[in-house]
């Protein structure tokens, strides 16, 4: 058991590392939803199991789905602005 | 009668009521040069460079000439001074920033995992943390509350008033990205830049019509939803409960809107069922929560039976707390989502 | 004081993610990763409350035949503080992201500073 909560914990930090240095901020959003799978799946080596369920549906689910559309809706204005400009 | 006092203008009383009433001192003289000395440090060190030499002398060609170099270099002189916080401050500051940053976190890294090698052992049931608190909700909770799971045995009944203020945070929460998103569709006159986005984005997704995204979102939604009750009715028998039911059903819904669109969401989910939907819960949220504090004040006595434990229908108000609380939840999950989307339900 | 550090792995590694989440909210420019940043705070903190609350052998604090009495479960009030906590959060990242979208429809950039100094010359 303490091997695969060991390679957990180290997965964990890569994700919290990598989110912080990746440049692309796509790329550090789908990290940042892995990042939240893996913490579910600490929760459910923690015993709680309510925390897993509740992790895995906001965590992994809401907070990135309102992540990515932020960024959506930035880049759509981004474009509206290249079209004003030209 | 009263001696007339010759600096009444300067009193404390005549500015307090000056104050009070909300208008301009206009009585006192200093503020005025206030103003102009404002004004003064508003205007540019350029502008003040021009109107130094605006009056260049008409004697001798050389005269002018060195006029013109002097003002050439202050001009210089003065960009780069007016500059200089701009690029080479600004890039200073933010080296010192980066730097004092870095070694504010190490220290508090730091003077953590020290404080972190003197903790009790991990995972011995001895620790402080697990005092007589937890010991009487594991033993008494089931007895009191009627919830095989304990924890939401505890936050739904021991600790309902702290959920209910919770609920209130996701309303409030809701309620502040409408307030800050919203794109108010009323005004036709003056169609802003954001109209016209909003309808651009409504284009784009509307258009692509994903077959597969359709074709599995049809298998998909109904499952994520049946999930989705089954958490929340069985949230005092198994894991999980309101907050992470709502969750599931509200990225149900979530998943339904993008597959098939706006037009079929709107015709059971528009911004009237959810206001309507999460007023109704937190109202029967609060009265039944408050009803029990009624009856019992320590919810010992609550008139509904508490049932045989592992039913259904038994923990007394869990079960319908946890279906609001779940309500409340799903819909502003939903909420969140169309409203960064499209800027309204 | 090592040995002490790699028995307390959990708590560990939430500090670490905790100091990591903090770097990125001041270092970052970007606000969308400053949220990300906080984020990874917020789980920090879970993580440091859920490991304080588990005893080793025991199970989650769901009652079942066999399963009786304190002896057999483990704390369950951390698990409680943890689940409204992680809900609030979702809140407060959202109306965050809300405001980062508003500050961008008016600056029409994501860094701070930008921002900052723009909101400066506004000012003038």
């Amino acid at each position: 058991m303490t091997p695969f909560v060991y390679g957990l914990l180290t997965f964990l930090l890569a994700c919290a590392i990598a989110v912080s240095l990746s440049k692309d901020l796509l790329n550090s959003i789908i990290i940042f939803m892995s990042y939240s799978l893996i913490m579910s799946m600490i929760w459910i080596l923690l015993e709680s199991p309510d925390l897993a369920i509740t992790e895995a549906a906001v965590g992994a689910g809401i907070t990135s789905v309102l992540f990515f559309v932020t960024l959506r809706k930035i880049h759509a204005l981004k474009e509206e602005e290249y079209e004003q400009e030209e | 009668m009263s001696k007339k006092n010759e600096k009444y203008e300067s009193t404390l009383w005549y500015r307090l009521k000056y104050w009070v009433n909300g208008e301009e001192e206009d009585g006192i003289v200093e503020k005025e040069t206030d103003k102009y000395e404002a004004h003064l440090k508003r205007v540019s060190v350029e502008d003040r460079v021009y109107r130094a030499f605006s009056e260049i002398p008409n004697d001798g060609e050389e005269e002018r000439a060195h006029y013109e170099e002097l003002r050439k270099e202050l001009l210089e002189l003065s960009k780069r001074y007016e500059t200089w916080p701009e690029k080479r401050g600004v890039k200073i500051f933010n080296r010192i920033y980066q730097v004092a940053a870095v070694i504010l976190c190490v220290f508090i890294i730091g003077i953590l995992l020290v404080t972190v090698s003197y903790l009790p052992e991990f995972g011995n049931k001895d620790n402080p943390s697990n005092n007589e608190v937890s010991e009487r909700y594991i033993e008494k909770g089931l007895e009191e509350t009627g919830a095989t799971n304990i924890v939401t045995g505890m936050i739904l009944d021991y600790r309902a008033f702290d959920t209910l203020g919770e609920s209130h945070v996701l309303f409030i929460g809701a309620c502040a990205v409408l307030i800050l998103l919203r794109v108010d569709q009323v005004k036709k006159e003056n169609t802003t830049k954001e109209e016209i986005e909003e309808a651009n984005t409504e284009e784009i997704y509307e258009k692509d019509e994903d077959t597969i995204l359709k074709k599995v979102a049809f298998f998909l939604v109904p499952t994520i939803m049946l999930f989705g009750i089954y958490v929340i009715l069985n949230g005092h028998l198994s894991p999980g409960g309101g907050f992470s039911g709502g969750a599931i059903i509200g990225a149900g819904l979530i998943l339904y809107l993008n597959a098939f669109g706006y037009k079929k969401i709107q015709r059971f989910f528009t911004y009237k069922t959810f206001s309507r939907i999460s007023i109704v819960s937190l109202l029967c949220y609060a009265c039944t929560k408050g009803y029990s504090f009624y009856t019992g004040a320590n919810h010992l006595e609550s008139i509904v039976p508490l049932g045989t434990p592992g039913a259904i229908l038994s923990g007394g108000f869990i079960l319908l707390l946890n279906i609001c609380v779940g309500m409340v939840v799903a819909c502003t999950m939903y909420a969140f989502y169309t409203l960064f989307r499209k800027g309204g339900m | 004081m090592l040995q002490h550090l790699l028995n307390h792995y959990y708590e560990t590694v939430s500090i670490v993610l905790f100091g990591i989440g903090f770097t990125m909210l001041l270092l970052n420019r970007n606000m969308i990763k400053k949220i990300m940043g906080l984020n990874i705070m917020d789980t920090a903190v879970y993580l440091f409350l859920a490991a304080k609350g588990y005893i080793t052998g025991r199970v989650a604090p769901i009652i079942a035949e066999g399963l009786e009495g304190k002896e057999s479960f483990i704390n369950p009030v951390p698990s409680g503080l943890v689940l409204t906590g992680i809900v609030v959060s979702v809140s407060v990242t959202a109306l965050m992201l809300s405001l980062t979208i508003r500050l961008y429809r008016r600056y029409h950039t994501l860094d701070i500073d930008e921002i900052a100094m723009l909101a400066k010359k506004e000012d003038l």
